[in-house]
């Protein structure tokens, strides 16, 4: 089909959905260019009827004429993959923001698409398979390194059955388009491969022998995460929250701590003054386990609010796209989308110009299987070589109105493999994070001893009918023994749940720590108490308190670590006793 | 030269539906009518149909009035002599100063690259202590008053107005009362500061849908302004007269309704305007600050609830004083550590203090027996309220940072207040 171009002629435009009528044939979900004066304007078939072609236009579609020309291409929507990815910094369409602005100044100038990994850099290759090997799809051919990182070159993922290695070139600096290995296939056919690959967004990678299920926890360093609603390395969880109750921020801190080997942020129609902080601190934070500056880990997918809207919805399958290619190289990938409810709403945003018949609160039918079929993608899987690599998705979600209830987190809900539930109120109170201990589930297991973390929960949740029982009829009214459990329940959550992200220490806790700490906690948890009345004992946790928070930000292992910790030790035995039934929750 | 068409073929709303070839998408047409000329926008384009949105609305629009297409988007003229001057939501005079033609630029431009925006560093003083100590404005921030009609809104805009530290403010007047509209004008032009201002006003007796054009005019100016290297301040009021005319336009269009009416796009739609607040990179910066008075004082009404998810904290204006709970200007931090040393802790410590106030007053409601402590507290909140919150106090930050001191020695001892021992040393006042 290739040379003769297909023609459309635009017959009706309605924001950024533009019809177009073409004579020959349209392809689903392929992009097509609307040419207006000296600009292409890129856009994807979204639906047909008859002769009628619908795209959405990812772009402002300003002055743009009836009878005007689309240019029809015949590629599904794709990104580039290959080494250069890391620490890039990208539209939802894979256009390099920083080489934008030197090309186009302040604005974003539509209709300017830059190559996303520019073919004149020279990476030096590797090659590890020979002539004659036997490969599948996603086989590797050799590497190039990207910064710390082995970067496998693989066989091209669309590749059906065995191929053989026909040809290979020797070790040596090449183009990224440059032909690298030829492979014959089982009909004798021969296929090139080069050191990138262009894959369709929309269709996940699946160049891998199994899905496994996954059951390592993935450390992120967030305490309450990591001990009572933990997430598994190739897991998803989700966190929905009102506004100011700290999404962002606890994003952030996870991309900057958790233990993976590659994070992905997809800054999806959020603010773009939270993206300015990523770029700007990103290449001067460095990374404590590989002392590399951060940057050189991440990739950042940015397409903020005031963006245009198709590109949004397309962001996010860009951003997972990156993932899965990571993970074929046997890494551990961590996928950041912050938020998907604003790629819901650029999904009822164009389903609502389709005029297709809404759902529940006009978002379109198709919701739960559009956030289902991405929530998916995540996953542990064995690869053709036998190693392991991974994607994990985290994605916000905020809630119209704070309302859990509403269709999207009630979709995400129903996939995702942990819930961290942010409340209004924690965050009033200034409890960070503020995800609700209580609320919030996960159905991974943990490195904390699971009897421990059934005991924290008892006490939280005995605590906080305690506390609201309190609410009713004072604390005159209220048992001293329950009152312990209220104060030790309170304690937990201050030195435990509560992470101070702005001190050095505290903000990120190794599983080590975690481990060590938790257990002594858990000791005061399951102690008894003795004392005279309330007030004693509101000022002995008061002060044991201040003792923990302190503990919390002196250096895991250090010399006054153990020393705090002795400290500690010596004021909870001086009020222990044999623990009266009432006080166990 | 332009092309004029007589064949409306539909009028419904405050959209007409001409046929017409040749025509840009969002481009502006001149429909001329008894009842006098108006502009009107194309917002769908259906093969020879052409959907406009009449500013000035459709009443009194024949079925054989004349369409004149001007073949290109919404403009505004930018110079330096828009300063001082008054226009109306389509840019046109409302003072008696001529009308502007020169060097027209287009509104409702492109977003910037966020590789070109910068993390912003610099504080706006207002003289408002419950901003400047507890929730400081910061350049480039986009900040929304969450109120209800009968509050003290605009006034809180024309002060801060009069007292920020910028370059240019631009005013934006959606749906204003007449009344508020010369209050505007009258206290600006008391204190000078007219002379640095420009303002687009709509007020509540003209066409609704013309309210739509009054940010992306003022942004677009703000923005020009800004990249020749000004402080702009831009403030918006009321957001939720925009929001209305928003829904009312898509409702005539057929759309289908998300939440309570509104279009399924408002949160893009408020995002594309209030984004537009930046620190270039080597260039001035926009920050913006928008009334919403929120229907039924329902944050969880999809205007507030949108608005809250784009911008960068709000205020709540409550009871005639900003209220400290709920308030929060997420820049803050990239502030106050510079200030003064006393800041933060002064902050902290007397939010804590005031919030331990408040459960109190509510122990005190249900009958619970007052301690001492409770005394202490309920004594601090009422000072705190009458000399901290008290919309009419207008000092410098250092000195409400001083009268912070004064007020919690007034009521606690130093080691009650929980602030770190060097800090009391420093700034507890001596009594005499």
């Amino acid at each position: 089909m290739k040379g003769s171009k297909r023609i459309g002629k635009i017959s009706g435009i309605n924001g950024n959905m533009v019809i177009a009528d073409f004579d020959d044939y349209v392809v689903q979900n392929e992009v097509a260019y609307i040419l207006h004066n000296e600009e292409r304007l890129k856009s994807e078939v979204i639906r047909v009827r008859g002769n009628k072609a619908e795209l959405q236009v990812f772009e402002d579609t300003k002055e743009i004429r009836i009878g005007g020309e689309v240019e029809f291409t015949d590629e599904l929507l794709s990104v580039e993959l290959g080494p250069g990815l890391l620490g890039q910094i990208v539209d939802g369409l894979q256009n390099p923001l920083p080489q934008l602005a030197e090309k186009c100044g302040f604005f974003l100038k539509r209709g300017v698409y830059l190559e996303a990994l520019p073919d004149e850099t020279k990476w030096e290759f590797t090659p590890s398979a020979k002539a004659g090997d036997r490969i599948k799809a996603g086989g590797k051919l050799g590497f190039v390194y990207e910064g710390i990182f082995k970067h496998s070159i693989m066989a091209p993922f669309g590749l059906q059955g065995e191929v053989e290695v026909k040809k290979i070139t020797s070790k040596g600096k090449y183009n990224l388009k440059y032909v690298i290995a030829e492979l014959t296939d089982e009909n004798g056919k021969v296929h090139s491969a080069t050191m990138q690959q262009i894959w369709p967004v929309k269709i996940p990678i699946t160049a891998y022998a199994e899905k496994l299920k996954p059951t390592k926890p993935l450390v992120t360093k967030i305490r309450i995460i990591d001990t009572l609603m933990p997430v598994a390395l190739g897991g998803t969880y989700c966190v929905p929250g009102p506004f100011g109750s700290g999404k962002t921020v606890l994003q952030q801190l996870i991309s900057k701590h958790a233990e993976v080997d590659i994070v992905i942020i997809a800054a999806c129609g959020e603010r773009a003054g939270e993206v300015v902080e990523l770029l700007r601190t990103f290449p001067e934070l460095k990374n404590p386990r590989t002392n590399r500056p951060l940057i050189e880990q991440t990739i950042i997918i940015c397409n903020t609010s005031s963006m245009p809207v198709a590109a949004r919805e397309s962001s996010v399958y860009t951003a997972v796209t990156m993932a899965e290619y990571y993970r074929q190289m046997g890494l551990n990938v961590l996928l950041l989308a912050d938020s998907t409810s604003r790629w819901a709403q650029a999904m009822r945003e164009m389903s609502g110009r389709l005029e297709e018949i809404p759902g529940e609160e006009a978002f379109p039918a198709y919701l739960e299987t559009r956030i289902a079929s991405f929530y998916e993608r995540a996953g542990l899987v064995r690869l053709h070589d036998g190693d392991l690599g991974s994607v994990t998705i985290g994605g916000a979600v905020s809630p119209a109105g704070g309302n859990f209830e509403e269709p999207v987190t009630q979709a995400t809900l129903k996939v995702v493999g942990a819930f961290h539930g942010l409340s209004n109120n924690r965050a009033n109170a200034r409890k960070y994070p503020a995800i609700d201990p209580l609320e919030s589930w996960s159905k991974y297991g943990s490195f904390i001893d699971e009897g421990q973390r059934n005991t924290a929960h008892r006490i939280l949740k005995r605590s906080q009918e305690v506390e609201q029982m309190m609410k009713v009829v004072g604390e005159e009214g209220t048992a001293l023994s329950d009152f312990i459990v209220y104060l030790k329940g309170e304690f937990m959550d201050a030195v435990y749940l509560q992470q101070n992200a702005f001190d050095e220490v505290d903000a990120a806790t190794v599983s080590e720590r975690q481990k060590y700490v938790f257990n002594v906690i858990h000791k005061i948890m399951e102690s008894g108490f003795k004392f005279g009345n309330k007030d004693t004992a509101r000022r002995f946790f008061q002060a044991l308190r201040q003792k923990f928070i302190e503990w919390n930000s002196i250096e895991w292992e250090s010399k006054p670590f153990y020393k705090k910790e002795e400290e500690i030790e010596i004021s909870v035995s001086e009020k222990r006793a044999e623990l009266p039934e009432a006080q166990h929750a | 030269m332009h092309k004029v068409y007589n064949r409306i073929v539909q009028i419904a709303g405050n959209v007409v539906t001409v046929e017409a070839k040749d025509i840009g998408y969002k481009d502006l047409a001149e429909i001329s009518s008894r009842t006098g000329k108006s502009l009107a926008q194309v917002i769908r384009m259906d093969g020879d149909r052409i959907y406009l949105q009449v500013f000035a609305g459709s009443r009194g629009i024949s079925t054989g009035d004349k369409v004149r297409f001007l073949g290109h988007p919404m403009r505004v003229s930018f110079s330096e002599n828009l300063i001082g001057r008054i226009f109306n939501g389509a840019g046109l005079p409302r003072d008696n100063g001529p009308q502007l033609s020169e060097n027209m630029i287009e509104i409702g431009g492109p977003p910037v690259n966020p590789a070109k925006r910068i993390i912003p560093r610099r504080m706006i003083r207002t003289g408002i202590p419950m901003i400047d100590i507890f929730n400081s404005l910061v350049e480039s921030q986009k900040l929304p008053i969450f109120s209800v009609p009968g509050e003290p809104y605009n006034e809180v805009l024309a002060r801060i107005a009069m007292q920020a530290e910028v370059d240019l403010i631009i005013l934006g007047g959606m749906g204003l009362k007449y009344d508020d509209y010369l209050f505007f004008r009258d206290t600006l032009q008391k204190h000078g500061s007219l002379s640095r201002s420009i303002f687009f006003i709509h007020t509540a007796s003209d066409p609704t849908v013309e309210c739509l054009l009054v940010p992306d005019i003022s942004l677009a100016v703000a923005e020009q302004f800004a990249l020749g290297g000004k402080r702009v301040l831009v403030l918006l009021t009321d957001m939720t007269n925009f929001c209305d005319a928003l829904k009312e336009i898509s409702i005539t269009m057929e759309q289908i309704p998300s939440n309570r009416g509104y279009p399924g796009d408002l949160y893009s739609q408020l995002a594309s305007r209030y984004e537009k607040a930046v620190d270039f990179d080597t260039a001035g910066s926009i920050t913006t600050l928008a009334v919403t008075t929120m229907p039924g004082d329902d944050v969880t009404h999809p205007i507030p609830d949108n608005t809250g998810y784009i911008t960068e904290g709000q205020f709540y204006l409550r009871n005639k004083s900003i209220e400290p709970f709920g308030s929060l200007s997420r820049l803050k931090q990239n502030v106050n550590g510079e200030t003064r040393k006393d800041h933060r802790a002064v902050m902290n410590r007397m939010i804590q203090l005031f919030a331990d106030y408040r459960s109190t007053t509510e122990k005190r409601s249900m009958g619970f027996h007052m301690s001492d402590w409770d005394t202490k507290l309920l004594s601090y909140g009422k000072t705190f309220e009458e000399k901290m919150m008290n919309l009419s106090v207008n000092i410098p930050l250092e000195e409400a940072l001083d009268l912070g001191w004064e007020i919690m020695s007034d009521n606690f001892e130093p080691f009650e207040t929980g602030v770190k021992s060097e800090l009391i040393e420093e700034f507890w006042p001596k009594k005499r």
